[in-house]
């Protein structure tokens, strides 16, 4: 797993974390975090204009951990 | 096993505590409805600012003989999809009408407001396709999206550049559909317009804009947003709906495009429901009638959005948002105190809506007003009033 990316995605995740829970590549973003959808999809924007890549809200039904969504980025990346 | 249910005792929690700060707010029960502005609630007379009902046009008498008389002429309902036994010509004259009074050579009425989006979504874009919507877009919207299987890229609210970044990031090929609002349901502003214009000129889309709250309300015709900001011939796809300003239920799309009409043979949500009963599809065929006829409705709807708005902002209550539309919404501190004001407020007699996130844009608790044609300077007045003593004077502190 790219260790930038998941540090990254930790930063851009801090505000939406409001319980303070310990981010872990396994954490799923919206049951651990107890984080609604529609926080979810604001999240995911903020990932989008840090890497200026676009994550269609098709992919957030199949990404459920911080190790998925980094993946999902690393992707991304890979076509820009 | 895992049963089903477990997903859902979050929103247990969340009901259990609601319903422990008083009646429940989100199943409330009219026992009767006396007017567009006036019901009988927990067996006491109520204003109601909290309908939709921005003409006031429910109880009209002669929408009310149109219904009774399809009652007696077709039935109580059609039994069928409009694809197989359920058009009937009240249906094809509902169109054409609203055709009209749109200004737009097409029309397909859907048996909801909800389906309307979900039918014209579905049906206009698939999965080769783009779908960009507002962040703060109606849910409606969203499943309509989900339904139509196109790829779904959200910009941010009302944020014209966002769109301009967004659509110049995206990877080629298949057609573009950017989906916005005339007014916004929850904070009741409206879209910039004439910015998604431009940006439509720079990156060639089609543009759908959902009437729904504007319909009947803005414009010098009526006819929305669009309509307000002289755009019309930008806009290829119009929504709306009949449940709010021509108080039925029912929604509508419509648009200029030679093939417009084959949605009718490739929207699932108009195929395979029933159609919408002739009751209902006379007296929004009557509504419309009347829209056109009396303008003034507008007019006086207009004066009560003014009247309440700056009522609420003397009061010195955290508005949605700085235009006036017949959607004026106070943001309160957290859900608890929320549900207390709103308790507070039935029980001093006026009904509104309470609003809570994921519902809202921002996470914000919002008790949420709708403004009607119907309404009187004495019952906005008492409105405001009764803000003024449950919310501006720090209710919530006491009750949290």
């Amino acid at each position: 797993m790219n260790q930038d990316i998941f540090a990254t995605l930790c930063q851009l995740l801090e505000p939406f974390n409001s319980a303070k829970i310990a981010l872990k590549p396994e954490t799923d973003i919206s049951a651990d975090l107890n984080i609604d959808s529609v926080s979810v999809m604001d999240f995911v924007m903020e990932v989008e204009d840090h890497f200026d890549i676009e994550i269609p809200l098709n992919v957030l039904s199949e990404t459920r951990s911080l190790a998925d969504l980094v993946k999902v980025v690393e992707g991304r990346l890979a076509k820009v | 096993m895992t049963d089903l249910f477990d997903k859902h005792r979050g929103i247990a929690e969340r009901h259990e505590r609601m319903m422990s700060l008083g009646v429940n707010a989100v199943s409330l029960t009219n026992d009767r409805i006396l007017s567009p502005t006036r019901a009988i609630i927990n067996g006491r007379e109520t204003v109601l600012a909290g309908t939709n009902n921005y003409m006031g046009i429910t109880f009209e008498p002669d929408c009310i003989a149109a219904g009774q008389e399809a009652l007696g002429l077709y039935g109580t309902g059609t039994t069928g999809s409009r694809i197989a036994n359920g058009s009937y010509a009240l249906h094809r004259d509902l169109e054409k009408e609203l055709a009209g009074f749109l200004n737009r050579t097409h029309c397909i009425m859907f048996t909801t407001g909800y389906q309307a989006n979900l039918g014209m979504l579905a049906g206009l874009a698939g999965p080769k396709d783009t779908i960009y919507l507002d962040a703060d877009s109606h849910s409606s919207i969203y499943d309509g999206c989900t339904l139509s299987g196109a790829k779904l890229v959200r910009f941010r609210h009302n944020d014209a550049s966002d769109l301009d970044k967004r659509l110049a990031r995206s990877e080629e090929g298949g057609g573009r559909l950017v989906v916005l609002e005339g007014i916004y349901s929850m904070l009741g502003d409206r879209a910039p317009l004439a910015d998604f214009v431009e940006v439509k000129k720079k990156h060639g889309f089609q543009l759908l804009v959902d009437e729904a709250h504007s319909f009947g309300v803005l414009g010098p015709n009526g006819r929305g947003l669009a309509d307000e900001a002289g755009l019309e011939d930008d806009v290829d796809f119009v929504v709306g709906t009949f449940s709010k300003s021509i108080g039925a239920i029912g929604g509508f799309g419509a648009g200029n495009h030679p093939l417009f009409n084959m949605l009718r043979y490739a929207s699932r949500p108009y195929m395979f429901t029933a159609s919408p009963s002739p009751a209902t599809v006379a007296t929004s065929l009557a509504a419309i009638r009347k829209l056109k006829a009396e303008p003034e409705r507008r007019e006086r709807l207009a004066v009560n959005s003014a009247r309440l708005f700056n009522g609420f902002k003397g009061l010195g209550l955290a508005l949605g948002c700085d235009s006036v539309s017949p959607i004026v919404a106070v943001n309160c501190p957290d859900e608890v105190s929320t549900i207390a004001m709103w308790n507070a407020l039935l029980n001093a007699g006026v009904y509104v809506n309470i609003a809570l996130p994921p519902g809202t844009p921002g996470k914000q608790c919002l008790l949420r007003c709708s403004v009607s044609a119907a309404h009187t300077f004495e019952d906005i007045d008492r409105i405001i009033a009764l803000f003024g003593e449950v919310v501006a004077q720090g209710h919530y502190k006491k009750a949290s």
